[in-house]
């Protein structure tokens, strides 16, 4: 009667999918325990200026962070749009830096602690006079190594 | 009441959650490294010592202005000439008898510098000066050096300075990290970076 024949038992079974979560699962957890959240919420702006004679950053554990640039636009009301350190999650002043580094290098093992390196990640539009300060600053805490964090490309985009 | 068993719930749906939230973290996760120009700053000395006296013909100042146009040796120049006019003062090697260089292939100019042992790059900025711009200056002059690395390294080893570098770096290395390391630093001498940032007028 019905157009649709019922097939035989002959076919091939179907393909268990039953364990098709459990393999999801598996992709989902590694990469819940890979992705890492950034631990600095950023207040200032900050677009990097580009650069192509880089060096890598490893070793995310030895690495200071310091911000620097104009407050991001909802911070602008009150904060107005002069540009500022940032260290942690709050903005600070230039003299809070070398306490900042003393903190940081308390809180690392003794025998890394000349290892640390602080990473400059400043907005391409603050001016040098900002920059300068921080260096001062970073040289009386005698933390010299610097790096100027910057994007990958062509360094004449900075000039547009 | 009619005794009924359980019924089964659907698993079916599973993979598709599991899989929405897999998408999630696929895009949220970035495996960055944060790259960028490594520098030293110089340590405060507490006694004002007299700075080393240098000869003006070794020091090669770049100057970025408040406008951020740029100054080499107190002429304008465009940006793109940049890495060359290092390039040229660097390699120049005018000097003679002790300060004579060997390796240098430039023009042996005696007006600019003697001896890439003694060439100093001063880079000088306002404090007005912006920091992109600045950084885009630093990048040409860390390239001179790198491009004048790179000629050394082949020269002598067959292999691009920056490629020794990016090996000496990698944990996963197999060979001769001291044996590396001895060859960069023979280059690293060869053409030593001396970079000073000055404090801005």
């Amino acid at each position: 009667m019905s157009k649709f024949k019922k097939k035989g038992e002959g076919g091939t079974p179907a393909i268990s999918t039953a364990s098709l979560p459990d393999i999801v699962f598996m992709l989902l957890f590694f990469f819940m325990v890979v992705t890492v959240m950034r631990d600095n919420s950023l207040k200032v702006q900050n677009i990097l200026p580009f650069a192509d004679q880089v060096e890598k950053l490893d070793k995310k554990n030895l690495i200071m962070y310091i911000y620097a640039g104009k407050p991001s636009p909802r911070y602008q009301e009150t904060f107005g749009t002069e540009a500022r350190v940032q260290l942690n999650d709050k903005y600070a002043s230039i003299n809070d830096v070398q306490q900042f580094i003393k903190e940081e290098r308390q809180s690392k093992r003794e025998e890394l602690r000349d290892k640390l390196t602080t990473a400059l990640k400043v907005d391409k539009e603050t001016n040098m006079g900002l920059v300068s300060d921080i260096k001062q600053e970073l040289r009386k805490a005698e933390a010299l190594k610097i790096n100027y964090t910057t994007k990958q490309g062509e360094a004449g985009l900075n000039l547009k | 009441m009619a005794k009924r068993a359980a019924p089964e719930v659907n698993a079916g749906s599973m993979a598709d959650i599991a899989f929405l939230l897999l998408i999630f973290f696929l895009v949220t996760t970035t495996i960055e490294t944060d790259s960028g120009i490594t520098r030293k700053l110089p340590p405060i000395d507490d006694e004002q010592e007299d700075p080393p006296i240098l000869k003006e013909r070794n020091i090669f100042v770049v100057l970025v202005n408040s406008n951020g146009d740029l100054f080499v040796e107190d002429e304008i120049m465009e940006f793109k000439n940049l890495r060359q006019a290092t390039i040229e003062f660097l390699d120049n090697g005018g000097g003679l008898g002790d300060e004579a260089c060997n390796y240098c292939q430039g023009p042996k100019n005696t007006s600019s510098s003697d001896n890439p042992i003694k060439a100093v790059v001063s880079l000088q900025n306002d404090r007005k000066t912006q920091y992109g711009r600045y950084i885009a200056v630093q990048n040409e002059l860390v390239a001179a050096y790198n491009v004048l690395r790179d000629r050394e390294a082949n020269r002598l080893y067959n292999i691009d300075f920056t490629e020794m570098e990016d090996a000496y770096n990698d944990p996963e290395f197999q060979g001769d990290k001291d044996k590396l390391k001895d060859k960069i630093n023979v280059i690293k001498n060869l053409f030593p970076q001396k970079l000073s940032e000055a404090e801005p007028i």
